[in-house]
């Protein structure tokens, strides 16, 4: 699509970026047809080839508004569009550049700037969010039920065993922001299995937040400086010969293998960001090169229904990782319908979009449901949360399900 | 926006403002801006204003409000049309039917779904699916395009060639017609008294009226379906295999060509393991009882062998089956790929003349100086040259539409027709007067009036003015002159 760049931003390379990605829209429409929001809203505006267009007039200098803005802020990031695009349009990179420019050049109002600093502030701090989160579940008994729902209750680990520290493959672990308070079992899983593989886990204190929740909500200077911390903190290891960074969350895992990208103008920092995110794989990635008969797995009969992470499914275009894994070890996975389509959670997006994503919930748990599951096994923490907000029937990371039914 | 026009839209908000929510009418430039054009977006113009209705009584006080202001209307489903056929009139609203997404009854019985406008042509084969039942015109953008976009266009695509056009699978319309009343046309059996009206309106481009609700014929899933897929050395060899094929009397349920070009942007996004070392590929798929399939791919093997075919895969699985068909349904974004633009043809030839014409094309893209990929219905003989061009170049999207011209008049020439199946719309306007006499013109004219007297439905589309007509003739003339000096100049 024909694009002229503003005299303003002709020359950096943000807008180079930005115009060789909207160059490659040839404006098919095909995206619309598998985006969530345009499912939901039928409107040009609302859907991926629209917001392509308005992020076209923000670039070549039109006066843009918080009208523009009430339409990207409505993406959900879930890059749906981007498995479907044939022609091969980056959208996900296309909206994070134009939602950093818009922060810079169009203020929020005091109120909204003031959410969105105490989010950015908040979830990324494994600390003070563990912190809240205990006041939270302790009060979570008086709560009215609408409050209530949004306060996970605290995880008791169902088994705990032995496991040594001293395998000769060794692969870092990002421990997560809000994963250790919310959903620790997931992690504890994460490393009984892989210590039954023959691999210890370590996790440098220094290590953080990843990166996502300020580089999405526009932060980027912010954003970049997450990255740069974490590289440091998993530097050592690295050239020690840790052979992976093990996620356990997809939404973190999309973000580190974009380092490379995001800091490849960063002269100290390039090289090691292409490394890490060569390194950086999702648990299943994992699993799925290991013998995983090696775990002496004994499947219960319980019928599982899947919910792939956008981030897993788009992002880091792995549609049928876990199904694959948990089919190989035995599980009996339903049959589930609109598997493309985001559940609603998106970062941020359950709390600063909270209709749209509870119209997104509601459907995702009816394609989910279908069937009848017993439990509804997903791959990052975000997900997890947000569904459980909407159902009864449990949701679990599916490393846990794995976890739960190795032979000791 | 000239005053006289602004007044026009502040008093139409204020009217649609009585019985539409304020996020259904979009009345701001900047985010109008998105609505400026469809898949075609070489054509653009900005709306007056933008309506998003949802209801059947909706459109109809919306286009009554417009036709007592003569006000013109143009409507719009996904915006997926490749001829600008829902391009935007400056002086007129745009009709978004994309809130008309339900199906609203499936009858098994019948084999028939009655459903809305801004269905997607897919979705509709997803919801009988389980009753193994399908609707069997599936354009490649399936995936996005309305089946209320598909009827406007009399759409084709890959099933065509066994199972018919758009015309040949629904049973009944209701419209909205430009005087704002309701209308139904056809009926739930398979043939009405009087004037075949349903004919008429299917492939009418949203000239004669505005459909809000349409029942679709469907088909039994067949028992089996496998795809042969055929590499060739060039595309003079598969396009005489295609000719083989249809004149041993076979009618595969699909017959697809794609050349070089597309042949490696599309295995660049479906990794459908196309040969990419091909000069043209073939896709044959073959559906029936699995005798009948079993013996037509021996022969359909048989005439690919004896046209030199390098390579011969035959799907395995369903899936693989639906892996073929991936790349060529998504061939034309896929093109993206390759280049910034594409301007997509659509002319149809006789069967017979697919290799005369295919290397005519190559010759005239040579004398252009532009790339052209293509991918196409080689079952139906219908063409979809994709002429790849930089829109950023000065000049360049010119050179393209002559380029166009020329291959679509070929195309007549040839003994065929410039449309199979995307619509004239804007895109083809100017090759109407090669294809149509201006008695023809007149009669198109006449059928316009007696619908919509006031011509305010989609106007400029479709059936050019007389004196149009005379002005493309001259223009051509001149320049066909103007390319004969080239041509010896090259010499």
């Amino acid at each position: 699509m024909k694009t002229k760049l503003a005299p303003r931003f002709a020359g950096t390379k943000l807008a180079d970026e930005a115009q060789s990605i909207l160059r490659s829209c040839v404006h098919c429409g095909f995206c619309n047809a598998t985006c969530p929001t345009y499912q939901e809203l039928n409107d040009e505006r609302d859907g991926p080839r629209g917001r392509i267009y308005l992020i076209k007039q923000l670039f070549e200098g039109a006066d843009v508004t918080s009208a523009t803005r009430t339409h990207l802020d409505r993406c959900l990031t879930c890059r749906s569009c981007e498995t479907t695009c044939p022609s091969g349009v980056q959208y996900g990179r296309l909206i994070d550049m134009a939602r950093g420019v818009m922060e810079h050049e169009l203020p929020r109002s005091p109120g909204q700037r003031a959410i969105r600093w105490g989010l950015r502030k908040t979830l990324p701090n494994a600390t003070l969010f563990g912190a809240l989160l205990r006041i939270g579940q302790s009060v979570r008994p008086m709560m009215p039920p609408a409050l209530k729902n949004k306060i996970p209750p605290r995880q008791i680990s169902p088994r705990q065993h032995k496991r040594s520290d001293t395998h000769k493959r060794v692969m870092l672990l990002l421990e997560g922001c809000a994963q250790p308070s919310a959903t620790p079992n997931t992690n504890a899983a994460v490393t009984r299995v892989l210590d039954r593989l023959g691999i210890s886990l370590i996790a440098p204190a220094k290590a953080g937040c990843c990166g996502a929740v300020s580089y999405h909500l526009g932060a980027h200077d912010e954003g970049l400086d997450h990255m740069r911390a974490n590289i440091d903190a998993w530097w050592p290891d690295i050239e020690n010969g840790a052979e992976a960074i093990v996620i356990s969350a997809s939404g973190c895992g999309t973000m580190i293998k974009e380092y490379g990208h995001l800091l490849k103008d960063d002269p100290i920092y390039a090289q090691k960001a292409t490394r890490v995110s060569d390194l950086a794989k999702d648990i299943a990635e994992i699993l799925a090169n290991e013998p995983l008969d090696r775990l002496k797995l004994r499947p219960t009969g319980k019928k599982i229904a899947v919910h792939t992470p956008c981030t897993l499914q788009h992002g880091q275009a792995q549609p049928d990782l876990i199904s694959n894994i948990l089919k190989r070890s035995g599980f009996e996975l339903l049959l589930t319908s609109e598997n493309h389509l985001c559940c609603g959670s998106a970062g941020t997006y359950s709390i600063l979009q909270p209709t749209l994503a509870k119209r997104l919930l509601k459907r995702k748990i009816n394609a989910l449901e279908g069937q009848k599951p017993d439990v509804i096994a997903t791959a990052n923490i975000g997900c997890q949360l947000h569904l459980q907000t909407g159902t009864k029937t449990p949701i679990v990371h599916w490393i846990e399900l794995i976890d739960q039914v190795i032979e000791i | 926006m000239p005053d006289t026009n602004k007044m026009v839209r502040n008093e139409l908000v204020k009217e649609f403002s009585s019985f539409l929510p304020a996020d259904s009418i979009i009345a701001d430039a900047e985010t109008q801006k998105p609505y400026e054009c469809d898949g075609l977006s070489a054509y653009c113009e900005m709306p007056l204003l933008v309506v998003l209705p949802s209801t059947i009584e909706q459109v109809e006080k919306i286009v009554t409000i417009c036709h007592h202001r003569k006000v013109p209307i143009v409507a719009r489903g996904a915006g997926t049309s490749l001829c600008a056929g829902a391009m935007p009139n400056e002086q007129g609203v745009l009709l978004g039917l994309a809130k008309f997404n339900k199906i609203l009854e499936i009858d098994a019985d019948a084999r028939t779904a009655r459903v809305q406008p801004g269905v997607t042509n897919l979705s509709i084969s997803q919801a009988v699916r389980d009753l193994g039942l399908y609707y069997a015109p599936d354009p490649s953008s399936q995936i996005a395009c309305t089946i209320g976009g598909n009827v406007a266009e009399n759409s084709g695509g890959v099933h065509c060639l066994k199972y018919g056009l758009t015309v040949h699978n629904i049973l009944e319309l209701k419209m909205i017609t430009a005087q704002g009343e309701f209308l139904t046309i056809g009926s739930q059996a398979l043939d009405t008294p009087g004037l075949d009206l349903l004919a008429l309106m299917t492939g009418s481009e949203g000239l004669l009226g505005i459909m809000v609700e349409i029942t679709v014929k469907l088909l039994p899933t067949p028992e089996n379906a496998r795809v042969v897929m055929a590499g060739f050395d060039s595309v003079i060899q598969a396009g005489d295999a295609v000719r083989d094929i249809i004149a041993n009397g076979i009618i595969p349920a699909g017959l697809e060509m794609m050349d070089h070009l597309a042949i490696t942007a599309s295995e660049d996004f479906a990794h459908a393991g196309y040969p990419t070392q091909s000069h043209a590929l073939l896709l044959c798929e073959l559906d029936g009882t699995d005798a009948e399939v079993d013996a037509y791919i021996t022969r359909i093997e048989n005439i690919f062998k004896k046209q030199g075919a390098t390579t011969i895969k035959v799907s395995q699985n369903e899936a693989e089956r639906v892996l073929f068909w991936k790349g060529r349904k998504s061939a034309f974004p896929a093109i993206g790929r390759l280049s910034p633009d594409y301007y997509c043809m659509d002319g149809s030839i006789p069967r017979s003349q697919i290799s005369h014409v295919l290397s005519k094309i190559a010759s005239l893209a040579q004398r252009y100086g532009l790339r052209v990929a293509n991918v196409f219905h080689a079952g139906d003989g219908n063409l979809h040259p994709l002429i790849l061009y930089d829109a950023g170049v000065p000049g360049e999207l010119e050179r393209t539409e002559q380029l166009g011209g020329e291959i679509l008049e070929l195309c007549v020439e040839a003994g065929g027709c410039i449309t199979g199946e995307h619509g004239v719309g804007i895109e083809k306007i100017r090759q109407m007067p090669a294809q149509f006499s201006d008695q023809e013109i007149k009669q198109f004219m006449v059928i316009k009036d007696a619908f919509d007297p006031l011509g305010l439905l989609n106007p400029g589309k479709g059936i050019p003015t007389l004196k149009q007509c005379q002005e493309y003739r001259a223009l051509n003339r001149e320049h066909s002159h103007d390319h004969g000096h080239e041509a010896h100049a090259h010499d």
